[in-house]
């Protein structure tokens, strides 16, 4: 298996997907300045260059995914998203229900986010929430390049709007990606480290740093269980709470907002299905309702780091319910 | 393509006659429907007429349609059963839209129209897709994108005209200018008189046509449907009309001037048209009422339609949300 960084195996899962249907574009800001690997390979008509203004860019996507063809859109970074919250939520999440499925909206909507880059909280704000919490949409966020080449294909092939979030942390960090053409379903969580004692849920770079929790952990004989979400919606509640009746406790890690983050509906899904498991109660780790600061310290300090969780997951070994 | 005449004096307006008088009933009996309680309110294009029978006549089979809330005159003219539209106003099941959009974002995918929306401006936001897919996938056909003046004053306006002519896509884009942004008149939001001229600082050639002389917009749109075809590039066309009847129904229009909406009556599209062909010759008044006798039936036997179409089943709460 080749190395490659998650913003080459992006490249790569478009390279093949657009080899394997002429259907398939990418637009977007700067996309066809930066990728010319695929201006190359597939023309200028099917990878543009777009003016820097996100409206416009969704909405075309939405028309096109709904009349044959099957975009991919790049916004550059995930708070510009906003200027395309009616394109997106509006019309690519409720149009297809308020048509009475005479339409569907194949696209993928790429967006980077996250700690790493100190470009502060115009550029870094995780709203990936927002859009779990929209209907019709589907939101997945890898932990490295072999599930973002694998989640890409997923997307793409997805008749579907699908946010693709890409962590900024993670974008040139290379990591083993296999050579056949392998796609990570929708939905599909994956078992990053199997443990017996506390279920700790994550996505995106915070995987990291729950590994390195759990390294931690196991020298003190805890056994941690990673479940890496890899999709937020849907999200795989059944290998969560298979994971939680196991173990009897849950820490759910995410970089964005912990208020009515992610964590929060994984956290009210386990207590109303897998309450009389629970040996302690749930802990969610998030970043505070603040936004991110683009000094380096206070930028770290935002994400939920190792020992945090580490800390977290003491606890509650410790800790039984009455 | 057969040719047409590009006089409007040459133009055979009785068919035209006929497809107004159906919208104008149409939205009568969705008004009377309204006042008796028994139809949820819409939004009208009483009064508009003329703006929507004149450019959807202007279009073939194969061109496509994104229209917005102020929709009945585009799928009434484009052959959109009246009986399935007024279901879906009353939220039944036979409704077009299966009940699910009632008024506001009626698409009926199979004459091409498409992606209504009733977020204003929404429309101009998806049209360079729909064309971006006609001109990537080689079908026929060009876009005809119907908006209002509300909307040229969005940014997805302007975002929208700049790529279509960046991008050379096939787009008519029609506003209908009808003078009223909701409840606030146009002359309190828009910096210009007419939206067709915000459209030459894109390079995309522009006129205003007179929005209530059927016969005058279906020639300027055959001509600018014509340009649009033969340059793949787009054009505006601006129908200069009035919204008689409020933004929502039920609405008092106690903020209408009345003297400016009494000129505007006084140019009725359907008065205007209709007296034209009889001072002409080309209708008489017996083959004038027969007209609205067929218009009558047609939309009695509409609302009875509706009326007997049942309520989605309980299971349609959640169907339809993904593919």
């Amino acid at each position: 298996m080749p190395a490659l960084t998650l913003y080459d195996a992006i490249g790569a899962a478009l390279t093949e997907e657009m080899r394997r249907d002429r259907h398939i574009i990418a637009f977007g800001e700067g996309i066809a300045t930066k990728r010319h690997d695929l201006v190359a390979e597939f023309g200028a008509l099917r990878v543009r260059n777009t003016p820097l203004a996100e409206g416009i860019i969704a909405g075309t996507a939405v028309g096109a995914a709904a009349t044959g063809l099957r975009p991919v859109v790049d916004m550059l970074f995930a708070p510009f998203l906003c200027y395309a919250m009616d394109e997106l939520v509006n019309s690519a999440g409720k149009l297809r229900y308020m048509s009475g499925g005479q339409f569907a909206f194949p696209l993928v909507t790429l967006a980077m986010t996250g700690a790493g880059w100190g470009v502060g909280a115009q550029h870094n704000h995780n709203v990936e929430a927002w859009f779990v919490h929209s209907p019709g949409l589907k939101v997945v966020m890898p932990s490295n390049p072999a599930d973002a080449k694998g989640l890409l294909k997923a997307a793409i092939r997805d008749d579907n709007p699908v946010l693709f979030f890409i962590d900024i942390g993670l974008l040139y960090q290379p990591g083993d990606v296999p050579l056949d053409e392998e796609v990570v379903p929708l939905g599909k969580a994956a078992v990053a480290r199997e443990g017996s004692d506390v279920t700790v849920v994550s996505y995106g770079k915070t995987v990291h740093h729950c590994r390195q929790a759990a390294e931690m952990l196991a020298t003190e004989g805890i056994s941690a269980e990673i479940i890496d979400l890899r999709s937020l919606k849907p999200w795989d509640a059944a290998t969560v709470l298979a994971s939680v009746e196991r173990t009897g406790r849950l820490v759910v890690v995410h970089e964005a907002n912990r208020v009515c983050g992610v964590g929060a509906e994984i956290a009210a899904v386990v207590a109303e299905e897998a309450f009389a498991c629970l040996k302690a109660p749930i802990v969610r780790l998030g970043g505070p309702d603040a936004p991110v600061a683009s000094s380096y310290p206070l930028e770290q300090a935002f994400v939920p780091q190792p020992e945090a969780i580490a800390a977290a997951a003491r606890r509650l070994c410790r800790r039984q319910i009455a | 393509m057969t040719p047409h005449p590009a006089n409007p004096h040459e133009i055979d307006a009785r068919p035209l006659l006929e497809q107004m008088l159906l919208i104008r009933a149409y939205e009568e009996a969705i008004v009377a429907g309204s006042d008796a309680g028994a139809i949820p309110g819409t939004c009208t294009s009483v009064g508009q007429e003329a703006a929507a029978v004149g450019v959807v006549n202007a279009l073939g089979a194969d061109d496509v349609i994104l229209t917005n809330h102020r929709s009945a005159g585009h799928l009434l003219a484009r052959g959109a059963d009246p009986g399935r539209l007024l279901a879906e106003v009353m939220g039944r099941r036979d409704g077009y839209c299966k009940g699910r959009s009632g008024s506001l974002h009626i698409s009926v995918k199979e004459l091409g129209v498409v992606l209504t929306s009733t977020i204003v401006g929404a429309e101009l936001s998806m049209a360079p897709g729909v064309a971006l897919s006609q001109a990537m996938l080689g079908w026929p056909g060009i876009v005809a994108c119907f908006f209002g003046d509300g909307a040229a004053c969005e940014g997805s306006f302007h975002e929208s005209l700049n790529l279509a002519a960046l991008w050379n896509l096939p787009i008519l884009y029609v506003c209908e200018n009808n003078h009223w942004q909701a409840f606030v008149h146009r002359r309190e939001a828009m910096s210009r008189e007419h939206v067709s001229e915000w459209a030459s600082s894109y390079g995309i050639p522009a006129q205003t046509v007179d929005g209530n002389d059927v016969a005058a917009v279906l020639a300027a749109a055959r001509a600018a449907a014509e340009q649009v075809r033969a340059s793949c590039r787009p054009y505006l066309l601006e129908t200069w009309t009035y919204r008689t009847r409020g933004h929502f129904e039920p609405d008092d229009q106690s903020y209408v001037d009345p003297a400016e909406r009494a000129a505007w009556l006084a140019r009725d599209p359907i008065t205007l048209c209709r007296d034209r062909l009889l001072a002409a010759g080309a209708l008489n008044p017996s083959q004038a009422a027969a007209i609205d006798d067929r218009v009558a039936t047609r939309i009695h036997a509409a609302r009875a339609f509706a009326e007997a179409s049942p309520y989605p089943a309980a299971d349609e709460l959640t169907r339809d949300v993904y593919a």
